[in-house]
């Protein structure tokens, strides 16, 4: 699941992003409620643990887990980590990752945010048509496309102060282009939704004061709807970063595997070591990680942007 | 991009067509150049990256070609690749029916389970935040990772179930259990995905109808049935088509495991086989990726159609 399905029912985009206060949906009778609270309480230790198991490994000593079993408690270490961080070229794989992910990432807010203004400014008799191409688009099982995009990149020459390559393939370029033309089907929808929110009355004393529409756009639209980019920059991040196909078959160098891709070389390496295995993988989460825990407000109104109906 | 310019200029269609906020002048000349260029560049960005690629894997599908030569060095074949899928490719039927498990499976369990969570977690209960976070940890992680990290439990020497159980299964190797123990690792992710889509949903649900019904002495299931079940109606359908997609796309967890083998085959995995596998057989993988395709776009139809229903009611 390399793109997320957008969510996206009957949007009410501004409400979402700034939850409506309103009651939940009741309280539960005091029995009901302590039964319910225990059922919760063991599932979301469970769903914590694979994690928390993870974490714990990653600082154990491979000698002493072998030793003593899994379920001993002793051997800490530090040293998965450095073994993991060098021998896996992490340092070179999460700049790989940057190099896509915020250029993909700006140049996907960027260009849905335009057609999205035209979708919200205008009514032209093609707006749902052009959505729709867009958000189908989004859908769209990747490997359907995979040989002829694999093919046209192939062909398709970058000098080489753009990519060692030569070529599309094996190029950042291709994974920036190709993460961006998917996205944007999911940031149209919700961005176009959340500016029909704003007032029209807006546009027309605009277009008195002579505002241009690009200014009208620019200097007028973006700033209101920060809001909803900064959660859709907050989703894309942690989307592109998570990337796994498209790098996989488009990058074929594996110095130029962005992280998420590079899992797929470790594994055979990482293999006999289970505590490197660990140590990888929270390596690997800990940007995901840091920026779920620090914009979750944002994470979570993002996926349910639009799908709230009011 | 012709229609750019007429549809505004006619009064007609403005006047056929025009909703709310249809009160546009016609723009002037650089104005009307700006919005084309607006829609124009991501357009073509779209078209040419997902619309012709997907044309093109229509045509590739009906012949057959090593990817190496030129485009005529394609021998068209007609529906010969469609006939070998279906009767001579040994890896088809198996990934159909993992396909099939797959998306059998999520229904079941992740997505029974998201929702009950999300009605639960709606009311007003201690900790419903923590478990909120517990619940949809997991989505911020990328598949490929997840099939890391569950080697933890999976790991035939070294893995938590093996020594719990003193067992010595080859859970992610044994070709008889690994499409299961994958499908656990997806659940993990999956139910909070599915908990979220539910509780922002919920939201839409107008407190005042709960308490009438509770007011008429309906108990909570019936409550759930009768009164919260059919105004998440909408939010089901669209549950529906992302679980739908979702099974068919899988790939990223089979590919970083064994890269879609042994037990683990499945459509998406199979048309990358074909391309950057041994063989290059890229008009046989293209049948395959139109199959996918056709399939996709039956629930990308669906979907579409709850979408534009919503918009017009607006």
């Amino acid at each position: 699941m390399t793109y997320e399905t957008p969510v996206a029912t009957a949007p009410a985009a501004a409400r979402a992003v700034t939850p409506p206060t309103r009651k939940e949906g009741g309280v539960l009778s005091k029995r009901r409620g302590a039964v319910a609270t225990v059922i919760m309480a063991v599932l979301a230790l469970l769903w914590l643990f694979p994690l928390v198991w993870a974490l714990i490994n990653s600082f154990r000593e491979y000698e002493y887990t072998q030793v003593n079993g899994y379920l001993s408690f002793g051997g800490w270490t530090t040293s998965n980590y450095e073994q993991a961080w060098s021998q896996g070229n992490f340092g070179l794989h999460m700049k790989n990752s940057l190099l896509i992910t915020i250029p993909a990432v700006l140049l996907t807010l960027w260009l849905s945010s335009m057609v999205a203004f035209v979708l919200a400014r205008f009514s032209y008799r093609f707006n749902l048509a052009l959505l729709g191409v867009f958000l189908a688009a989004n859908l769209l099982p990747p490997q359907a496309l995979l040989i002829p995009v694999f093919r046209m990149f192939r062909e398709i020459p970058l000098p080489y102060f753009m990519s060692d390559s030569g070529s599309m393939l094996n190029s950042f370029w291709a994974l920036i282009l190709v993460n961006t033309a998917f996205q944007m089907g999911f940031c149209t929808f919700v961005l176009s939704n959340y500016m029909k929110t704003l007032p029209y009355e807006i546009y027309e004393s605009a277009e008195l004061d002579g505002a241009s529409v690009w200014r009208q756009y620019w200097q007028l639209t973006m700033p209101l709807v920060r809001p909803a980019l900064a959660a859709l920059a907050t989703l894309q991040v942690t989307w592109v970063y998570n990337e796994f196909f498209w790098a996989t078959v488009l990058i074929q160098q594996g110095d130029k595997l962005p992280v998420t891709s590079a899992l797929n070389n470790l594994r055979g390496q990482f293999f006999t070591d289970t505590n490197l295995v660990a140590a990888g993988s929270i390596i690997v989460a800990l940007p995901v990680l840091v920026v779920f825990f620090a914009l979750q407000k944002q994470f979570v109104s993002g996926l349910t942007l639009g799908s709230t109906k009011g | 991009m012709t229609h750019l310019d007429e549809a505004p200029r006619s009064e007609k269609t403005e006047k056929a067509v025009a909703p709310a906020q249809g009160r546009e002048k016609k723009l002037p000349g650089r104005d009307r150049l700006t919005v084309i260029v607006m829609v124009a560049v991501p357009l073509v960005l779209v078209v040419l990256l997902v619309w012709v690629p997907a044309l093109l894997s229509v045509a590739l599908s009906f012949g057959k070609w090593n990817g190496f030569g030129d485009l005529d060095t394609i021998e068209w074949v007609g529906f010969q690749n469609y006939q070998d899928i279906f009767t001579i490719y040994p890896a088809f039927w198996p990934a159909v029916q993992h396909n099939l498990i797959w998306l059998g499976f999520l229904f079941l369990l992740p997505t029974v389970l998201g929702m009950l969570l999300a009605v639960v977690l709606d009311r007003e209960m201690r900790g419903s935040r923590f478990y909120q976070t517990a619940f949809y940890m997991p989505v911020v992680l990328s598949l490929a990772l997840i099939g890391f990290i569950w080697q933890l439990f999976y790991s035939r020497d070294q893995g938590l179930i093996n020594q719990v159980f003193h067992s010595e299964v080859d859970w992610y190797g044994d070709p008889d259990i690994n499409l299961w123990a994958v499908l656990v690792a997806t659940a993990w992710r999956h139910t909070g995905y599915i908990m979220l889509i539910y509780l922002a949903g919920l939201k839409g649900v107008d407190a005042s109808l709960r308490e009438a019904a509770a007011v008429d002495g309906a108990n909570e299931v019936k409550t759930f049935f009768q009164v919260i079940f059919p105004v998440m109606r909408p939010i089901n359908m669209v549950v529906i088509v992302i679980v739908v997609i979702e099974s068919l796309r899988a790939f990223d967890l089979v590919w970083v495991i064994n890269k879609g083998r042994n037990g683990l085959e499945v459509i998406g995995a199979l048309v990358a086989q074909n391309v950057i596998g041994e063989a290059t057989r890229y008009g046989f993988g293209s049948a395959l990726a139109v199959i996918m395709m056709l399939i996709s776009s039956i629930f990308i139809t669906i979907y579409l159609r709850t979408v534009f229903r919503e918009e017009r009611q607006r």
